[in-house]
């Protein structure tokens, strides 16, 4: 829930968190960046631990909310989860589970929570991953067509809408989404990944699958896009007084060729740090635009043990999404430094 | 520190006033000439205004499903000019009503995040050595971590209610105001008159308290009405997604109930679309808002 919308996160000269001197090597570079994932890594689990054990509030009590569970259910329930145990107890078998891959047991689903979420994790790849992708790309062309023509009616159309599809909640998007192209028009399918009871294979498969990710896709880039397309613009401001451009231009290169090799290269590499820091927000929308959507991956199994509750099945939803993105964010700290040259040389 | 005894009488100036409300009109000024921030400013006072006269016009009882008088899902009328809703209360009213709440957790939850957004960027700009670097770690953690599951997780175990929500949102979003303070407590800290404050003995509190946090705190300010808008938008998918107090009325709260009675799929528009059309408004407006608040800040972002 950052707020990548604002201009000042690109103000000149600021040092990015503990970016070391530019003149140390690329190997400590890479151990420094990597330690402070694992640290990351680490919280996670610590959180994913505590968070369900400290905090007030009674998995139990919550599991048992609205049923007909007498005192002694109850208490044969917490034996049964181990939370009779002392603290230590349980956060020993905790990490020794986890370090087997093992991430509890699903109340709900009567199954490992490992299964569950590694039948999920495709969907969610695709969803996301093809929503960034188009989002980036997007955002980054509009972003930059608007920087260049500073002012003009391009500019003010594009920021606006940026402005107003950034303030749209994307749940409510997706639900208007579905009203109008799902119940009224009847393009697109309501929900799921695939129709069901299909039993396609192969291309008619592959173009089901592409039908009922439209809906999806298209409200995740409606709400993402704006982000990238306001921090391209404001990136490419910074350059645009730049002098270097000036040189560019005497030398007597078209404007276009100034934008497209000289101006737009440079102001690209803040904006992949942005884009990257944005990468926890997408996973929020998945969230939501799985759960409208009855997408299955991820998102909707986070909805469903949210709603059930299934606690252990939270948890484990928790530290999977966390640690992906973590790790991206490991391995965008490795890009970024292999992208800018002056990095790269030293 | 800056008063001058005039040699008329005992008249006292007060410079240091004179010159802080001489910045204040002249940032006003700044602020007024940026349009779109203006209407922005214009449409949040209208609704808070609504949102606090209501009130008068609509007492509490009209949320009172057992006092309903309309049918359920009525399309607009006049009685009812955005009809209806599932269990026959008017949408106009609870739209109004719903204001309060989703207005009151933004800016509540923008506190807390502010708070510990400010704390921290500040600790992390100040202290150095190992405070700094578990603080950054810490930051750096929050940064990354996905909010709005983090947000779930936290509202799931203490369980729904609006302070849930609060802090729900405050704890996973001030990781962005943290680095934003950071860098100007650095950029102070930098400057001489910090040293000067250091020679003459000054404590850790006092170069914090009386140099720093007046330093960041404009930018703060300006960080706020940003981050009020992305905490409604945040509050009203928590209470979406059945995390919010069902027993009160907000944007977020109708617009699971419209989806949970099959109002989106019934073709019941005027449920659907209004409690979502007045978070963009609002959010919007913020958001215009705190951009124009920055550019008064950082003249460097003028004109974006």
């Amino acid at each position: 829930m950052s707020n990548a919308l604002s201009a000042a996160d690109l103000v000149p000269g600021e040092p990015a968190l503990d970016e070391p001197p530019r003149a140390s090597s690329w190997l400590r570079y890479a151990a420094l960046k990597a330690g402070g994932a694992v640290v990351s890594l680490i919280m996670v689990v610590l959180l994913g631990f505590f968070a369900f054990r400290i905090l007030p509030g009674d998995p139990v009590r919550s599991l048992a909310e609205g049923r007909r569970v007498s005192a002694e259910q109850m208490e044969l329930l917490r034996e049964q989860l181990g939370f009779n145990d002392p603290l230590l107890t349980q956060f020993l078998r905790y990490l020794t589970d986890l370090a087997q891959g093992r991430l509890g047991y699903s109340y709900t689903y009567s199954e490992p929570v490992l299964n569950l979420i590694l039948d999920r994790l495709g969907p969610t790849l695709l969803l996301t991953g093809t929503a960034a992708l188009i989002s980036v790309v997007l955002g980054l062309w509009l972003g930059q067509r608007a920087a260049w023509r500073r002012g003009s009616l391009f500019d003010k159309t594009q920021t606006g809408l940026a402005l107003v599809f950034w303030s749209v909640p994307t749940f409510w998007l997706g639900l208007i989404l579905l009203l109008v192209f799902g119940g009224g028009l009847h393009w697109f399918p309501t929900g799921g990944l695939v129709t069901a009871g299909t039993t396609a294979t192969g291309f008619p498969l592959l173009w089901d699958v592409a039908r009922h990710m439209v809906l999806p896709v298209v409200t995740m880039v409606a709400v993402v896009y704006a982000q990238y397309l306001m921090v391209m613009r404001a990136s490419l401001f910074e350059e645009m007084t730049s002098d270097y451009l000036q040189t560019a231009r005497a030398k007597g290169l078209r404007e276009d060729l100034v934008r497209r090799r000289h101006a737009v290269p440079n102001a690209l590499l803040p904006t992949v740090t942005l884009i990257f820091l944005t990468l926890g927000g997408l996973v929020g929308g998945a969230v939501t635009v799985e759960t409208v959507f009855s997408w299955p991956g991820l998102g909707l199994l986070t909805f469903q043990a949210l709603s059930a509750p299934d606690f252990p099945l939270l948890q484990g939803t928790f530290v999977v999404f966390s640690s992906i993105v973590i790790v991206m964010n490991f391995l965008a700290d490795l890009l970024y430094r292999f992208l800018d040259p002056r990095l790269r040389a030293a | 520190m800056s008063t001058t005894t005039g040699s008329a009488g005992t008249r006292r100036v007060n410079v240091a006033a004179a010159r802080r409300r001489q910045a204040l009109a002249d940032g006003w000024k700044e602020f007024a000439r940026n349009r779109a921030g203006l209407a922005g400013l214009i449409i949040l006072l209208a609704v808070i205004a609504l949102a606090a006269v209501i009130p008068l016009f609509a007492p509490a009882s009209v949320l009172d499903v057992t006092q309903v008088t309309a049918g359920r899902n009525e399309p607009p009328s006049l009685a009812n000019p955005l009809g209806t809703d599932p269990a026959g209360r008017s949408v106009l009213a609870l739209l109004i009503w719903g204001a309060r709440i989703s207005l009151v957790v933004g800016f509540a939850a923008t506190l807390v995040s502010m708070v510990i957004g400010t704390v921290m960027g500040m600790a992390a700009g100040h202290f150095t050595g190992a405070t700094q670097a578990v603080l950054m770690r810490l930051i750096d953690f929050f940064l990354v971590v996905p909010g709005l599951v983090l947000a779930i997780v936290l509202s799931s175990i203490i369980g729904p209610g609006i302070a849930t929500i609060v802090v729900a949102i405050g704890v996973t979003s001030w990781a962005g105001t943290a680095r934003l303070v950071r860098s100007q407590t650095l950029t102070v800290e930098a400057r001489p008159y910090i040293e000067r404050a250091w020679a003459l003995g000054a404590s850790d509190a006092h170069v914090i308290g009386r140099h720093v946090l007046p330093a960041v705190m404009p930018l703060v300010l300006a960080n706020t009405t940003l981050t009020v808008g992305s905490a409604i938008i945040a509050e009203s998918t928590l209470a979406f997604l059945g995390l919010g107090d069902p027993s009160s009325v907000s944007w977020g709260g109708m617009l699971k109930s419209a989806l949970d009675t099959g109002a989106a799929t019934g073709g019941y528009w005027w449920y659907v679309l209004p409690p979502g059309l007045a978070i963009v408004l609002v959010v919007l407006s913020f958001t215009l808002v705190g951009r124009a608040l920055e550019s008064v800040i950082n003249p460097t972002l003028r004109g974006r």
